[in-house]
């Protein structure tokens, strides 16, 4: 079966409810690209996730245009995380954050040497931004200084 | 978070999107997406199932060293049910989103307690 077309169906929900068309953001060209430099297992990990993850402890986002960034230790304890989001349904990521937030997973291929290592710190926001000038302007390149800083190799994206 | 993988991606980092919803990440357009076809809330795997979701970590991120064009995507090979019956339910039951509160919400009540009593001293992770 052919994946779900969110596009249609969400544009049909805004029709439906009398709010504005959402813009979706259509890029044409190619791409950049910046080659890996070295095999997996010798590169540090970078990761940005959007579904909402923050630690106990941390300030958790608010749903009226949060684009704050939170950082998350990687070795902090799995049970430490917590899931907060307007758009999608929390129940799973609530019961296991991986689902949303691989830290577990990655964790093991780094003890397996499938990679090097892990960034010292992961960043999380909360996703349904809708100015897509606040992520080119702000976000992106706060997150761009953040993996400068933590000196990664390579970068996994996970949004929900 | 396709935008964030393209600026990030030509301040010089290889960057891999994990996506769940392929029509909205390929208008994006990222330099490489590995798109796994499960329900929204479920990018990187099934809870509780950590054999599963190494499984699916391990074949995303391989392709770092196996995309050669900018823009690749591939279909990760995993299927959340026998039937696909969720695929209908998909947005299609009108919007069941929260409200657009302003102020934070804590997903229970002792994190709210942790925060605003300042009760936080020897916790490694409460930067604000």
């Amino acid at each position: 079966m052919e994946p779900v077309e969110y596009i249609p169906r969400i544009r049909e929900n805004y029709a439906r409810l009398g709010y504005k068309p959402y813009n979706w953001v259509v890029n044409a060209d190619t791409p950049p690209w910046a080659p890996l430099t070295k095999p997996l297992s010798q590169c540090r990990l970078g990761l940005a996730a959007s579904g909402g993850i923050y630690a106990t402890g941390q300030v958790a986002f608010h749903y009226r245009d949060d684009s704050s960034l939170r950082e998350i230790r990687t070795d902090l304890d799995t049970r430490d995380l917590r899931a907060t989001h307007f758009a999608y349904d929390l129940t799973d990521a609530r019961t296991d954050p991986n689902v949303v937030f691989p830290l577990d997973p990655l964790r093991r291929l780094v003890r397996e040497r499938f990679l090097g290592s892990l960034a010292s710190r992961f960043h999380t926001f909360m996703g349904g931004i809708y100015s897509a000038r606040r992520v080119t302007e702000e976000l992106a390149p706060a997150l761009a200084a953040r993996f400068r800083e933590d000196a990664v190799d390579a970068v996994l994206l996970v949004p929900v | 978070m396709g935008l964030v993988a393209r600026h990030v991606e030509a301040a010089g980092f290889p960057t891999l999107c994990m996506s769940s919803a392929l029509d909205i990440t390929r208008a994006v357009n990222p330099p490489r997406t590995a798109f796994l076809d499960f329900p929204l809330g479920h990018t990187a795997g099934k809870p509780n199932q950590p054999e599963l979701q190494r499984q699916i970590l391990a074949d995303a991120l391989s392709s770092f060293e196996t995309m050669t064009a900018p823009g690749s995507a591939r279909t990760l090979p995993y299927r959340w049910s026998e039937d696909e019956e969720w695929k209908g339910k998909a947005f299609a039951e009108g919007d069941d989103r929260l409200p657009r509160h302003d102020t934070p919400q804590y997903q229970d009540e002792e994190d709210r307690r942790r925060v605003e009593g300042g009760e936080t001293p020897s916790c490694p992770v409460c930067r604000p």
